[in-house]
């Protein structure tokens, strides 16, 4: 008897990544909670990498905020080596790796990282919390993402990635459409999901540069 | 009429048919389905003249809303009213048995029930299976020795309190009474301090959540005040919304029945009406 | 593994203006293999009167041959068809009932009553009813299609509107399902017709 002590908690959220052809749109609830409880209302789950790559993720805070941690002082050093930022596609592959590298103790943590590649086409990159990653047009992860994902895919339907030639994945919306759809998924969302709620915190990433936009969701 | 109806229970009562086969379904690894649960907050309070009952109305089967606006405050009798947490299954089912019982009970008596007698008809029914029955319930009422308040626990135990609170809400629905109760508050006093204490479940308490429903119990006079107050209407509303024109499914056959009209009530000409 | 998981089904209902739609999916499973796949899960009680039961298939089959015994029997006693009200408490203490060995199934009840108002609702396996005014949902896609639902529903739905969102709710729901899918099967009920459909889905 008596539950064994787990290294582990799951803090929720919701984490919704859509890409344009000039944008990202990266999104996240920032309600962070373990078993009924509410811990806090304004935690943001997004997290600036480089100029153009932004990261949302939902599971284990305490692990999202050591990923990041690291992803950030490698990317330091990146920038001290090679005096850029690093592109999105290569902050990409540097989070697969990252979370490979604790194969067997895993980052509890589910990804998405949004941002703009080196054309300036948006690009989303999904992730499993070992590692295994693939670039689609849109992505879901966390507590709610069983939820919104039948309405992406319904909203956004993208090529399969077996066609050849390979087809571009990215979403026929305008940004200020994508924007909106996302406001929509996490109201949605929020009606059915006990986890997702409070606020949702809306990082748009174009030519520009960053943007953030806030909307309130279900308090309860 | 005394031949029973072949597959149709005559009595009330569990069946236990299926125990066998779901216990070797359930020993071969398989897990044994989530039931629908009412994670909730649910509270009652005695004020100067009757009690107060309030309870969110949220359903959830895990981490999925199932119910957005449930009713959790059941009907016992005119005068008694009984908020229910727990199995929802169960706490339907117990309050409508009880509730028969009562009504069965003011038949042969002709008199109005009495709080003690649904406190006793509950708990001795949960009592008897052991906590296996998990209802756990606030039941309030006024009979002629005036206003009651019980709490009462799976297992079947009781309390007889001023204020009390149940469900996963319980602490911060307690907290607010413990901090605001008093004797002798008044009937507008005793609805704001429940709907604050269940509002101060449904924010805190992910298990509790949408609405607040409250019934009011005086001598002689039984409001149910259905969604009293609606603190988390949807935020957003998509400026578009999604429409499908007509044809985007692909249907791959049809069948189209017409469904017949009813007939107008016609009696019959003449008196072949009961021939046959 | 939960034992809905051991056939996989996705069953749903919505209302619209006068009118009710229900749907589910047609793949009969055992686990991830592929058994049939025109099985059905929605049963007919009387023509304004459907039940679908998602969850163990053998359970599905036995409940919907009691529940149309009982209903025949009503029938011949009371000379008129169920009330969709009476009927979903019929089920609900038939499951309830079996409170310590429950049939593994959840039931979606939809129907017009009186007046051709739609009536739907659903239960868990122990018969908890749960009214809805919009939609009902039930089966292994079921987080699926209430997000599906959440986002693509509205109220007073003329019968083509809500034949084609039903249809693209269940559709897009199943496919993120790996237990269900493999087509659908819509039922749409106005006061006059009964329009019954078979729509074309992924087949993976």
């Amino acid at each position: 008897m008596g539950s064994r002590w787990s290294p582990y908690d799951n803090n929720g959220g919701t984490c919704v990544a859509i890409a344009g052809a000039n944008y990202c749109v990266v999104a996240a609830d920032t309600r962070m909670s373990t078993g009924y409880s509410i811990l806090t209302r304004e935690y943001s789950k997004t997290c600036k990498l480089a100029d153009k790559c932004v990261l949302a993720s939902s599971g284990f805070q305490a692990d999202v905020r050591a990923l990041q941690k690291n992803l950030s002082a490698k990317h330091l050093f990146y920038q001290h080596q090679h005096n850029k930022q690093m592109s999105c596609p290569a902050m990409g592959q540097l989070l697969s790796n990252t979370l490979y590298y604790k194969r067997f103790f895993p980052y509890y943590a589910f990804n998405v990282l949004g941002g703009l590649d080196n054309e300036g086409k948006g690009c989303v990159f999904t992730y499993d919390a070992v590692g295994s990653y693939e670039r689609v047009g849109y992505s879901t992860q966390g507590s709610g993402s069983s939820l919104i994902m039948p309405v992406l895919d319904n909203q956004l339907k993208s090529p399969s990635p077996l066609l050849l030639p390979a087809k571009d994945a990215i979403t026929p919306l305008s940004e200020s459409e994508a924007v909106d759809l996302v406001k929509d998924v996490f109201a949605s969302a929020t009606e059915r999901d006990i986890y997702t709620g409070d606020k949702v915190e809306i990082v748009i990433i174009n030519d520009v540069g960053i943007r953030r936009e806030y909307i309130d969701l279900r308090k309860d | 009429m005394s031949t029973p109806e072949v597959g149709v229970p005559r009595k009330g009562g569990f069946n236990f048919d299926l125990c066998r086969r779901n216990e070797m379904l359930f020993s071969k690894g398989i897990k044994p389905p989530s039931f629908l649960k009412t994670g909730t907050t649910i509270v009652g309070l005695v004020f100067k003249d009757g009690v107060v009952l309030g309870a969110d109305t949220r359903a959830t089967e895990g981490p999925i809303v199932a119910d957005k606006n449930c009713e959790k405050i059941h009907y016992m009798a005119p005068n008694i009213y009984c908020c229910g947490a727990g199995t929802a299954a169960d706490t339907e089912a117990v309050t409508d048995m009880i509730s028969s019982q009562l009504q069965m009970h003011r038949y042969a008596t002709g008199r109005e029930s009495r709080v003690v007698t649904s406190l006793t008809l509950l708990k001795s029914h949960l009592f008897s299976y052991q906590g296996h029955v998990s209802a756990a319930l606030v039941l309030g009422g006024v009979d002629v020795t005036g206003p009651h308040l019980h709490t009462i626990y799976p297992h079947g135990s009781t309390d007889t309190l001023p204020y009390a609170t149940m469900g996963s809400g319980s602490l911060a629905a307690m907290a607010v009474f413990e901090s605001k109760y008093k004797e002798g508050l008044t009937r507008e006093e005793g609805i704001e301090l429940v709907a604050e204490a269940i509002c101060s479940g449904i924010f805190n308490d992910l298990g509790s959540g949408s609405n607040v429903d409250v019934c009011v119990i005086t001598k002689g006079k039984t409001e149910y005040l259905r969604s009293h107050q609606l603190p988390n209407p949807r935020t957003y509303v998509s400026s578009k919304g999604y429409t499908f024109s007509k044809g985007l499914t692909e249907v791959l056959s049809t069948k189209i029945t017409p469904l017949k009209q009813k007939q107008a009530d016609t009696v019959p000409e003449g008196g072949d009406f009961m021939e046959e | 593994m939960s034992i809905f998981e051991y056939n996989g089904s996705a069953v749903v209902a919505m209302v619209g203006k006068n009118c009710f739609a229900i749907a589910s999916d047609r793949r009969l499973g055992v686990n991830l293999q592929t058994i049939a796949t025109d099985f059905q899960r929605i049963h007919k009680i009387h023509p304004k009167l459907y039940i679908g039961l998602s969850g163990l298939a053998t359970d599905v089959q036995t409940l919907s041959q009691k529940l149309a015994f009982r209903h025949k029997l009503y029938v011949l006693r009371e000379e008129r068809d169920m009330r969709p009200e009476t009927f979903a408490s019929l089920v609900s203490a038939l499951l309830y009932e079996k409170r310590f060995g429950p049939y593994l199934c959840m039931p979606v009840i939809a129907g017009l009553g009186d007046d051709n108002v739609p009536f739907i609702c659903t239960m868990d396996c122990l018969g908890a009813k749960e009214l809805a005014k919009d939609f009902v949902v039930s089966g292994t896609a079921s987080e699926s299609l209430y997000g599906a639902c959440e986002s693509m529903f509205k109220a007073d739905m003329e019968p083509d509107e809500l034949f084609e969102t039903i249809s693209q709710a269940l559709l897009a729901s199943v496919d993120r399902d790996c237990l269900s899918g493999w087509g659908g099967h819509v039922l749409l009920v106005t006061p006059t017709e009964v329009h019954e459909k078979t729509l074309k889905g992924r087949m993976d």
